[in-house]
């Protein structure tokens, strides 16, 4: 029910701890958060990562982002949820992201949660460039397994918990 | 009209967002990139290879087939890498 695309980091404990707050009906909150790797699955590429630039497209983002976050609170029966994204020049073991869901119910905060991260890399417009220690840049290609990841979702309903 | 550039496609392009008048005669996604193809090399490079392009249309994507008008805010961009 929250989104939120900024340059700045997040303290994960302190958005936790809000989302939600005061409301008894949650029983679980799932979170995955998203870090930027040293390594690179470009094909037979092997050199390392110094940095990345994480563009996106103001207003489009948001407005995907949102939707994405609708279709999980269609699925699941979610009491709150998050999603954080960074842009801007991040190094290996920054955060990117965080996706966090709060359900009465374990399974739905899981599965709402693996959901919206999977929905979220398919579908919401950002675009990573890579720096390698050279200072060689390279567009991230969009990779078939996220695709897959995604379109498993497709066919599968919200369990009522 | 309002054209966004993102990425690999606003590098090639050399800007990353530009106001046009659209041509009377275009309707559709593919007849604006047509009409953009023919504006330089730059634009001709990016739109090459129409498979590796995705497009949106006030801000929801859209395919080559979608209309488009006077007014409309158009996005040209490689498959996304969020996450």
């Amino acid at each position: 029910m929250a989104i939120r695309v900024q340059r700045e980091d997040f303290d994960v404990g302190a958005e936790l701890a809000a989302l939600g707050a005061g409301n008894h009906r949650i029983g679980g909150i799932c979170s995955f958060v998203g870090l930027v790797r040293d390594m690179n699955e470009g094909a037979g590429a092997s050199e390392g990562v110094s940095a990345m630039t994480l563009e996106h497209y103001p207003g489009m983002t948001e407005k995907q982002l949102a939707a994405i976050d609708a279709e999980a609170h269609r699925r699941w029966p979610l009491e709150a949820s998050l999603v954080v994204h960074r842009h801007g020049r991040l190094e290996p073991g920054d955060r990117i992201v965080l996706v966090a869901t709060a359900s009465p119910h374990r399974e739905a905060a899981f599965e709402a949660c693996h959901f919206l991260i999977d929905w979220l890399k398919t579908k919401a417009p950002f675009w990573k460039v890579e720096e390698s220690a050279e200072g060689a840049a390279r567009w991230v290609e969009a990779r078939e397994s996220d695709d897959a990841a995604a379109a498993r979702w497709a066919a599968v309903d919200g369990k009522e918990g | 009209m309002k054209l966004l550039y993102f990425a690999w496609l606003r590098q090639k392009i050399g800007v990353g967002e530009e106001t046009i008048d659209l041509p009377a005669d275009i309707a559709d996604a593919r007849g604006l990139v047509t009409w953009l193809k023919g504006r330089g090399e730059g634009y001709e490079i990016a739109f090459r290879d129409l498979d590796a392009i995705k497009l949106a249309v006030n801000q929801d994507y859209a395919d080559l087939d979608a209309p488009v008008k006077a007014g409309d805010e158009v996005a040209f961009f490689p498959p996304v890498t969020g996450g």
